[in-house]
């Protein structure tokens, strides 16, 4: 019955390969046999979830070797949910991506397969597959963020690339530490071993230290984020709509299982250092991503300096270790991916729309682009953390646990993340509905009408005259329902959390036992 | 201390490649030797690797029941992370090529700086 796991990585990978032969034929076939695929994998998840949730966690050993010898694919509450958010966003961002994105083959080929790696990385219960996995997102991504026109993104990329690497490799070293201490690759085998050898000894602390670390380069964690900003903000639009929602969400996910699975909460109880640090990372990066977002001018920089201040928020979840902080950090890793997800999103539609991408060019949005301005709203204000909004009800339970455990210093700081987190999404929304869209374009001195023309139409140059990623001529309905869509989920999953929270409940408690 | 420094001399070696590495993709201004960098610091973790599977007076673990011989699950990792390595670096030298039809230069300090003029 278990059988289905494996189609879940499998199912990607093949609508990769299908989409690159199918260029072969045909040109502009890559958007078809990915929505196939994609749909194939939202049932495949779906299935999946409903079985981890309902009749308990599902288990398939790839190959048929024994459990420690083979690659063990587990489904349990905890990937499920992470499965379901991969499955759902690459779908609808693949909607979004139909006008928007890049339209070739090859790119939706390494589309599907950032899929796969986020998939695997999600199911996987071996160590060193999960390496594997790390790397196949990684360089999927990389290659997506240089997807973008002109030079700029190919640097970004590069840039990317070379610290993401160094955080893989720290990753498999830190790995190696733990295999060279236990002789097992198995996540639950290791966790009993790892035990057995003793949780102070230095090979087990230095295997934590570089896996760790390797992972926190990998979800842009301050001081760990130098990559990030550069990369979302110069890669088109649906790329670093997709990347932003899905690539750190999924490393954020590695660390929880590692943490937890691995070296269980055992090994934090037993170097009260290691979790002290952990929580500073988290306050550190929450303070200094805000204020490096309040700092910046262009709108998808300042989104993605958003995303180191929100995942550190996550990061505090995990390193409080009860299960207010834990269900609390979860919530958190999904509300955020189909925010920030949506947020880029809107971004390049308004962008598309009005040619704005600075803050400055937002001055009366609300009045040019209505509905982009009115979605861009509700999900910054779901961000900040407005009830009902699901933002709120992650922030709540980490709040919730962070009081719980009396850590009073992070309590202040994940509170006050709500106000700072305001300092960058209220000048915003400010410029979009309080303010008069500047009315003559300064050089010409045109009249209203050419003006308003020129509002309307596509053929507004770029406010610095820069080259920036030329954008398509027209918005679609699929960018418009997509990005509606993600508001309305950002508002409606806050409700969800509470009926979540109780399935979710056996796997936390066997996480934490 | 001499004792750990005669007999795991090659754990040094590990992390002075890891050094080496990491002192070229940060000092080295030309992204083809980052590039470099990158595949040297990897191959530090792959003699890690192997050095620890390694057993004094072993045989390799084909074809043969003799003991003792070197685990072999480790080199067998290391393949693989070594296909990946292989991957990386062709997509590193793609970016690099691109970056260079872009901009006709291969100078890190010129590209951020080109970049931040844009």
């Amino acid at each position: 019955m278990s059988d289905l796991v494996p189609f879940a990585v499998a199912v990607p990978i093949v609508g990769s390969v299908l989409a690159l032969l199918a260029g072969l034929a045909r040109s502009k076939t890559g958007w078809p046999v990915a929505v196939v695929a994609s749909a194939v994998h939202v049932g495949v998840a779906g299935e999946l979830a409903r079985r981890a949730f309902f009749e308990g966690t599902v288990r398939y050993v790839v190959g048929n070797f024994e459990v420690p010898y083979g690659i063990e694919l587990v489904v349990d509450g905890l990937s499920a949910t992470i499965l379901v958010l991969v499955a759902v966003v690459s779908l609808g961002v693949l909607g979004y991506a139909r006008v928007a994105g890049p339209r070739s083959n090859a790119f939706y080929a390494a589309y599907m397969l950032l899929v796969t790696g986020l998939t695997g990385l999600s199911i996987t219960g071996d160590l060193f597959n999960m390496y594997v996995f790390l790397e196949i997102t990684g360089l999927a991504a990389y290659v997506l963020v240089a997807s973008g026109e002109g030079g700029r993104s190919a640097v970004a990329a590069l840039r990317y690339l070379l610290v993401g690497t160094v955080g893989a490799s720290l990753f498999l070293l830190g790995l190696g530490y733990a295999y060279v201490a236990t002789g097992t690759l198995n996540m639950a085998h290791l966790a009993e071993l790892l035990a057995e050898v003793g949780h102070t000894t230095t090979l087990v602390r230095a295997a934590f230290a570089f896996i760790v670390v390797g992972l926190l380069i990998k979800i842009a964690v301050f001081p760990l984020h130098t990559w990030q900003p550069e990369a979302y903000a110069s890669s088109p639009d649906s790329v670093s709509g997709f990347i932003s929602a899905l690539v750190s969400t999924v490393s954020a996910y590695a660390l929880v299982r590692v943490v937890y699975t691995v070296f269980t909460p055992e090994f934090l109880a037993a170097n009260p250092l290691a979790q002290d640090l952990l929580a500073a990372a988290a306050a550190v990066s929450i303070v200094a991503g805000s204020v490096f977002a309040v700092a910046q001018t262009e709108v998808k920089r300042m989104l993605a300096y958003s995303s180191v201040a929100q995942f550190g928020l996550v990061l505090a979840g995990i390193s409080l270790v009860n299960e207010m902080a834990m269900v609390g950090a979860l919530v958190h890793l999904v509300g955020h991916a189909i925010m920030k997800g949506g947020l880029f999103l809107t971004a390049g539609l308004v962008a598309t729309e009005t040619g704005a991408r600075t803050v400055d060019d937002y001055e009366g949005l609300a009045d040019r682009v209505p509905l982009g301005a009115t979605v861009f709203g509700l999900l910054a204000m779901a961000m900040v953390g407005i009830p009902p909004a699901v933002g709120f009800v992650g922030k709540w339970y980490i709040a919730l646990g962070a009081v719980e455990t009396g850590s009073w210093v992070l309590t202040a700081v994940i509170v006050g993340s709500t106000l700072l987190t305001l300092a960058y999404f209220a000048r915003l929304v400010e410029r979009m509905f309080f303010r008069e869209a500047p009315v003559a374009p300064e050089e010409t001195g045109a009249t209203a009408d050419e003006a308003d023309i020129a509002a309307d139409g596509a053929d507004v140059p770029a406010a610095d005259g820069g080259d920036r990623p030329s954008t398509p001529e027209t918005v679609s309905f699929g960018m418009y329902a997509v990005v509606v869509a993600a508001a309305v989920l950002a508002l409606a999953l806050g409700a969800a959390v509470f009926e979540y929270a109780q399935y979710l409940q056996p796997t936390v408690t066997s996480l934490l036992s | 201390m001499i004792d750990v420094l005669t007999t795991r001399y090659y754990y040094l070696a590990t992390f002075l490649l890891l050094g080496v590495g990491t002192y070229m993709m940060i000092g080295n201004r030309n992204i083809v030797k980052k590039v470099i960098g990158v595949n040297i610091f990897q191959t530090g973790i792959f003699l890690f690797f192997i050095a620890a599977a390694y057993l004094d007076g072993a045989n390799p673990a084909v074809l043969t029941t003799d003991a003792p011989h070197v685990s072999p699950l480790p080199h067998v990792l290391i393949l693989t992370a070594i296909v990946v390595g292989v991957s990386l670096t062709a997509v590193a030298l793609g970016l690099v090529v691109r970056i260079y039809d872009e901009y006709g230069t291969l100078d890190a300090d010129v590209l951020w700086e080109v970049r931040n003029d844009e």
